[in-house]
């Protein structure tokens, strides 16, 4: 794309066609009391050598290659090479909302692609273009289960990531959402299903859960979804470490699956930007949020894509629209497409095994909180110091810890999430051992 | 073209009452505006309704438009076949494509809507 900035003589040709002076009439409506009435602060501009040595400065202060514990939501796993060859084609890089179907055949396939991937691996029938991340796809599940059942209550679990519960709470506050949460079992780490069955009632929209746990622990999912069903509520299943989907038999007693692609080869960042998808049955699509990409004939009969159910979305059906606080993340999703296109389903069974097998090495070193079944993480006692200082004295080891949990679960402050996925080496795992035996 | 014997909305729906049950649809203009109708989306059996509010919404190829109820009271039946075969709505709209039946609240209500002539009347105006 080319940049073109505007000249002087440019700028004074437009306002003089808005019948203004100068820029400063463009804000003539704002009361003056609430005007900036000087230039902002700001240092001097820098020449692009001094730009890029800032840059290269600040780059210099982080650590790299040192491995990391720490799973809690954002996992640590291998991104094959293709995947960035193939995001960083410009037919895909840049972009934006790429769905006229008489030009973007290659996006609309491609998310196709992705919708179909997220069915086999959800036992869902339809899945979205994708969504923000895993964090948001939660409300947007809830308001989606408050849709079809007319209900406007949900019950989550405890053992939700405690951020995407946050997320829900502040959808929540201005959708009307009432958020009631039921406890685990303290032995177990897994949901408390009497608890659960004792809080769903005929006003219950939906029950959530998340599996695996933020305790890493498989939650029940065919019994939640009977607790649920009972009193005519749906079941949201949620996933965080998508990679467990490898390996665990898809939630199909779930009504909506929804959840975090970050583990499909998207990098870990700061944060994001990631991915979630939300997925359902058949019945429900009309409200499922966002994007649908269909399959359909073109004009010579040839296979096409095309945006379909369109009339549900907030280009069309503004206020009514089923999400209006949603989008695609197109490029974020392709990365994913691309990253389990490389694996395949014996690929991605067996990263998952590997997960599973490194993860359960390294638990049966440390002490473990809980004893339900886990995945690639799980709870660690510290019982000879504090979690923290575990962390501290892995870091001088130049390996990241995992997460104290006492900021989320007061319970547990005596307890540290520790993951370990397909990058986790013997040493570093016998090392964390020592550590945590006070050696 | 409109049925003498139905009362009618602005909002393009009509109503016809017989004892204390009406039947209400959406009219034939409502349906040519719309295009080809691919989903219907209703009330369920049980629910109460508002005159003037919203009670469902008709899905065509291009725009979801909501179905605004004429009249107040509980529904008691509603048009299962619409679900398998939305495109009865194009059909026959005053007819067959039937969506709802809802027991009156106050059977002197729909003497406010408008009659045959003054429907027409209205979108003949709408469409000048």
């Amino acid at each position: 794309m080319r940049y073109l900035p505007h000249s002087d003589e440019e700028r004074r040709q437009m306002l003089a066609a808005c019948g203004l002076e100068s820029e400063a009439d463009l804000y003539r409506q704002l009361p003056p009391e609430v005007r900036l009435e000087r230039p902002l602060e700001l240092p001097p501009g820098l020449s692009e050598y001094e730009i890029l040595e800032y840059f290269r400065a600040r780059a210099a202060e982080n650590v790299a290659g040192y491995p990391s514990f720490l799973g809690a939501g954002v996992y640590y796993h291998y991104r094959p090479v293709l995947v960035d060859v193939v995001l960083s084609r410009g037919e895909f890089l840049t972009s934006y909302t790429p769905y006229q179907a008489e030009i973007s055949q290659g996006t609309l396939t491609a998310i196709f692609e992705f919708q179909t991937l997220m069915c086999q691996l959800t036992g869902m029938e339809v899945a979205n273009a994708s969504v923000y991340d895993g964090s948001t796809a939660v409300p947007e599940a809830a308001l989606m289960a408050m849709r079809l059942t007319r209900r406007e209550r949900v019950v989550a679990a405890r053992t939700l990531h405690p951020e995407y519960r946050e997320v829900l709470r502040t959808y929540g506050r201005s959708q009307g959402v009432e958020i009631e949460e039921f406890g685990y079992q303290p032995e177990l780490g897994s949901a408390d299903l009497d608890e659960l069955a004792d809080k769903v009632d005929e006003r219950t929209a939906a029950v959530i859960l998340q599996r695996p746990n933020f305790f890493g622990v498989i939650e029940p999912v065919r019994e939640a979804a009977e607790i649920a069903h009972r009193r005519g509520a749906l079941l949201v299943v949620i996933f965080s470490e998508a990679v467990s989907l490898g390996l665990l038999a898809p939630p199909v007693e779930a009504d909506i699956v929804a959840g975090e692609l970050q583990s499909f080869a998207i990098a870990p960042s700061y944060g994001g930007p990631f991915a979630g998808v939300i997925a359902t049955k058949e019945k429900y699509v009309r409200q499922l949020p966002g994007r649908l990409v269909g399959q359909t004939t073109d004009a010579a009969g040839n296979r096409a894509f095309c945006l379909t159910l369109s009339t549900r979305e907030q280009h069309i059906r503004r206020e009514k629209a089923t999400s209006n606080i949603c989008t695609n993340q197109n490029l974020i999703a392709l990365a994913a497409t691309v990253f389990l296109t490389v694996y395949g389903r014996r690929g991605l069974r067996e990263l998952a095994e590997q997960n599973l097998a490194k993860a359960h090495y390294l638990a049966g070193r440390l002490p473990r909180r809980f004893a339900g079944p886990f995945f690639n993480e799980f709870v660690a006692r510290a019982p000879a110091s504090s979690p923290e200082e575990i962390n501290r004295r892995l870091l001088e080891r130049r390996i990241l810890g995992g997460l104290p949990l006492g900021r989320y679960y007061p319970e547990l402050a005596d307890c540290l999430l520790l993951c370990a996925t397909e990058m986790s080496r013997k040493q570093d795992m016998d090392a964390v051992a020592e550590v945590f035996s006070g050696r | 073209m409109y049925p003498e014997e139905f009362r009618y909305t602005k909002e393009h729906e009509w109503v016809t009452v017989s004892d204390d049950i009406a039947t209400i649809g959406i009219t034939d203009y409502a349906q040519k505006e719309l295009g080809d109708i691919v989903y219907v989306d209703l009330p369920r059996v049980g629910d109460a309704v508002v005159a003037g509010k919203t009670m469902g919404s008709v899905e065509s190829v291009k725009a979801v438009s909501d179905i605004y109820s004429p009249v107040t009271g509980e529904v008691v039946e509603v048009n299962a076949a619409l679900a398998e075969a939305p495109e009865t709505v194009n059909r026959d709209p005053h007819g067959e494509a039937w969506l709802v039946k809802v027991k009156l609240a106050d059977p002197e209500e729909i003497k406010r809507l408008l009659s045959a002539a003054e429907y027409q009347a209205y979108v003949e105006a709408v469409q000048r």
